[in-house]
């Protein structure tokens, strides 16, 4: 069977320029050299054109590209995606937007029986080379389907890559990586982060499907994604003035998982807690706490414990801050981990 | 007044009436001779492959096969509009439009036997996958003419679906994309009555289904799907203004699906056999046939010549379908992604132990070893 489109594409690095700026600046930037470099890279969803998109993410595309690169689609997330799915089929690779996760759920029969399948129902002879950006996530106050995390199903689809960066770095670098990439990718933006700040080197190129180690650390191993990582380092500097040397590993990749990594740091320090805002069920901090009991258990001085979301829908604005994992709730995961000195 | 042009006629465009007889109509010209001797020789062979494929499901080689019974003149018209250049976005019941199109029946009827979900190259023939969720493949076809235009490529696509794929939300979606971006599609719906057992009624209270179209802002047209002639004329005229710059268009054929869904199907249930008798005689082979047999283009030799053809067919599936499929069991994990994960070596790992351990017991066992062909 012949592969008649090019659709392995390494990423070229822009001009290395280390600029500090926001996640949603380093994603717009990310976008925009995408574009620019890559004549098959289309943008497309709801507001994503004149507006910028609600979050501002694809600002100015439009403007400085054109409508043929950037554009705004009828309301309907089905035909987004759906139609992404033709426009792949036909050597092109869509960028497109979701507005809020859970308005992606129109898509979803789109994302799970044509995105996920068609590479292995075509035998490799039809491959789906796109990117589904989706904000997620709470922590902005937002009123109810605004706020949702739904990376399990995603994670749970065979076929699908699912991703989340947590500084403006990896939110440019895993962004290019992406579209890049060969097969579908589900990028988890989270939301709560989009203003936060930080050095972006476009120079540095990401690889999808690696975990990244964000603070070193001897005695226990935090394991988040997305919004919790910072929430981890921040719980991580509050147990070094205890007197706790706390690890933090970004897994940044959710499917595939960097099992080595995570692996490795678990039993680097024999204890660890999973950290993740979504529901706590049949979730991705289960999965992970799985991998980590399978693989590192006679490594390990206490259980893997967790720290998620309640098995409830998200919380309204007002109780979000019941809802949403803390430092305090994490300090005292860690505290529960059989410390023997303790004793 | 409004948007007259947009609106479908009351009744379907119909250029051989039942009798065999010519119907004049201003708009479409009765396509020429050879285009229905063509026509012709490909429904004699969709109705044997149609017929093959039944038996194949009764003798177990099929697991599942929905016919095309009735609605050849669909299938072949459907086919033979396009262009080298051009796609086509079949569902699970338009087998003979993909083998029309060139493609091997045992190669199309891969999904149906259950070796593999897809079997020929898409690439190669301009056909997409067959789908099997409902209307969801309208989307990819937008998509694909969407991506066609952005490139100033010469292609139409055409995309076919039931009439219960109308009541589908990306039935909706993928009209009003095609609208709104003004590609290159012609949608062609053949509406056979009935979506498994629930008949059209249920499906729509619109005066017909072509009248959908102009909600959407573009054409639409009613066709008798048993006249291949008006399946080529309307179907055709759609394909050109597309290719011209008009934009989309939907196209709903009038046809009856005279067997079953499917063989799993009982479909004494909810219609009765004289309604089917009564479909019998519109049977598309048997007008064009009365039509072609008067104008004096078909005789007994190129009737033999034909049916000989599509025995050969119906030959080659037999042997094709009665011949078990040597399957390598890695190809599960083969195509799921370019890159294979660390997670789907280790699965691949653990399943080719179980393959090496049975096949020490009994070596008549699929070898776990790729039987080579793949990349």
């Amino acid at each position: 069977m012949t592969i008649a489109h090019d659709d392995i594409r390494t990423v070229s690095p822009a001009e290395p320029e280390v600029t500090t700026m926001s996640m949603a600046a380093a994603l717009n930037r990310a976008l925009a050299d995408a574009i620019e470099s890559d004549p098959d890279v289309v943008v497309f969803g709801e507001d994503v054109g004149a507006l910028g998109g609600v979050f501002r993410i694809t600002d100015g595309l439009t403007a400085r590209f054109g409508e043929d690169r950037c554009f705004d689609t009828p309301l309907a997330e089905s035909g987004i995606v759906g139609t992404a799915v033709g426009m792949a089929m036909n050597g092109m690779r869509p960028v497109v937007e979701m507005q809020f996760d859970a308005f992606a759920l129109p898509a979803f029969e789109q994302v799970v029986s044509h995105v996920a399948k068609l590479g292995n129902r075509t035998r490799g002879g039809m491959r789906m080379p796109l990117v589904i950006r989706i904000p997620f996530g709470g922590g902005i106050g937002g009123v109810e389907h605004h706020c949702d995390s739904s990376e399990a199903y995603y994670a749970h689809t065979p076929g699908l890559t699912v991703v989340s960066p947590s500084t403006p770095q990896d939110a440019y670098s895993l962004l290019r990586a992406a579209i890049a990439f060969p097969d579908p990718v589900i990028f988890l933006e989270p939301k709560k982060l989009y203003w936060t700040k930080g050095e972006v080197d476009t120079s540095v190129v990401a690889e999808i499907g690696t975990a990244r180690i964000a603070r070193e650390g001897r005695d226990v191993t935090l394991l988040a994604y997305g919004a919790a990582v910072p929430l981890a380092l921040e719980a991580a500097e509050t147990a070094a003035t205890e007197g706790r040397s706390v690890q933090v590993v970004d897994v940044r990749s959710l499917s595939p998982f960097d099992d080595a990594t995570v692996t490795g740091a678990v039993r680097s320090t024999g204890r660890a807690v999973v950290i993740a805002e979504a529901p706590g069920y049949a979730s991705v901090a289960s999965e992970i706490q799985a991998r980590v009991f399978e693989r590192c258990f006679e490594y390990l001085a206490a259980p893997v414990r967790r720290v998620t979301g309640f098995d409830v829908p998200f919380a309204p604005p007002k109780l979000e801050h019941w809802y949403l994992p803390d430092v305090d709730r994490v300090l005292d995961a860690i505290d529960s981990l059989h410390w023997d000195e303790d004793a | 007044m409004l948007h007259d042009d947009l609106l479908p006629r009351d009744t379907a465009v119909n250029l051989i009436g039942e009798d065999g007889s010519v119907i004049a109509d201003e708009r479409y010209p009765l396509p020429d001779t050879d285009v229905l001797l063509r026509a012709y020789r490909g429904l004699v062979e969709g109705r044997r492959i149609n017929d093959q494929a039944g038996a194949l499901v009764r003798q177990g080689r099929l697991a599942v096969y929905p016919s095309s019974h009735g609605q050849e003149a669909c299938q072949v018209g459907a086919s033979m509009v396009l262009g080298d250049t051009d796609w086509l976005f079949p569902t699970y019941r338009d087998s003979v439009a993909v083998i029309a199109r060139g493609v091997d029946p045992a190669d199309a009827l891969v999904l149906l036997k259950g070796d593999w979900h897809s079997g020929y190259d898409v690439r190669a023939h301009r056909v997409a996958p067959q789908t099997t969720p409902l209307a969801t493949q309208l989307l990819h076809a937008v998509g694909f003419a969407q991506a066609a235009k952005h490139r100033g490529e010469d292609t139409v696509v055409v995309a076919l679906c039931g009439d219960g794929a109308t009541s589908e939300g990306d039935f909706h979606e993928a009209m009003n994309f095609a609208a709104v971006f003004h590609v290159p599609v012609v949608f062609f719906v053949q509406n056979n009555e009935f979506a498994i057992s629930v008949p059209l009624s249920r499906q729509t209270a619109a005066p017909s289904l072509a009248h959908k179209a102009i909600g959407y802002g573009m054409p639409g047209q009613r066709v008798d799907g048993n006249d291949v002639a008006a399946v080529l004329a309307v179907l055709g005229d759609a394909v050109a203004h597309a290719r011209s710059g008009g934009g989309p268009s939907l196209i709903e054929a009038h046809t009856y699906r005279m067997q079953a869904h499917t063989n799993a199907d009982d479909d004494t249930r909810y219609r009765e056999r004289a309604e089917v008798q009564a479909w019998a005689a519109r049977d598309p082979l048997l007008r064009l046939r009365a039509h072609l047999r008067d104008a004096g283009v078909l005789d007994d030799d190129t009737e033999a010549q034909f049916a000989a053809g599509a025995e050969k067919i119906a030959e080659a599936m037999r042997a094709a379908l009665n011949t078990d499929t040597d399957l390598d069991p890695e190809d599960l994990f083969r195509f799921v992604t370019q890159t294979r994960s660390p997670q789907l070596e280790e699965q691949w790992a653990l399943l080719r132990g179980e393959i090496e351990r049975a096949s020490a017991t009994d070596p008549s066992l699929t070898s776990p070893t790729p039987t080579g062909g793949h990349r």
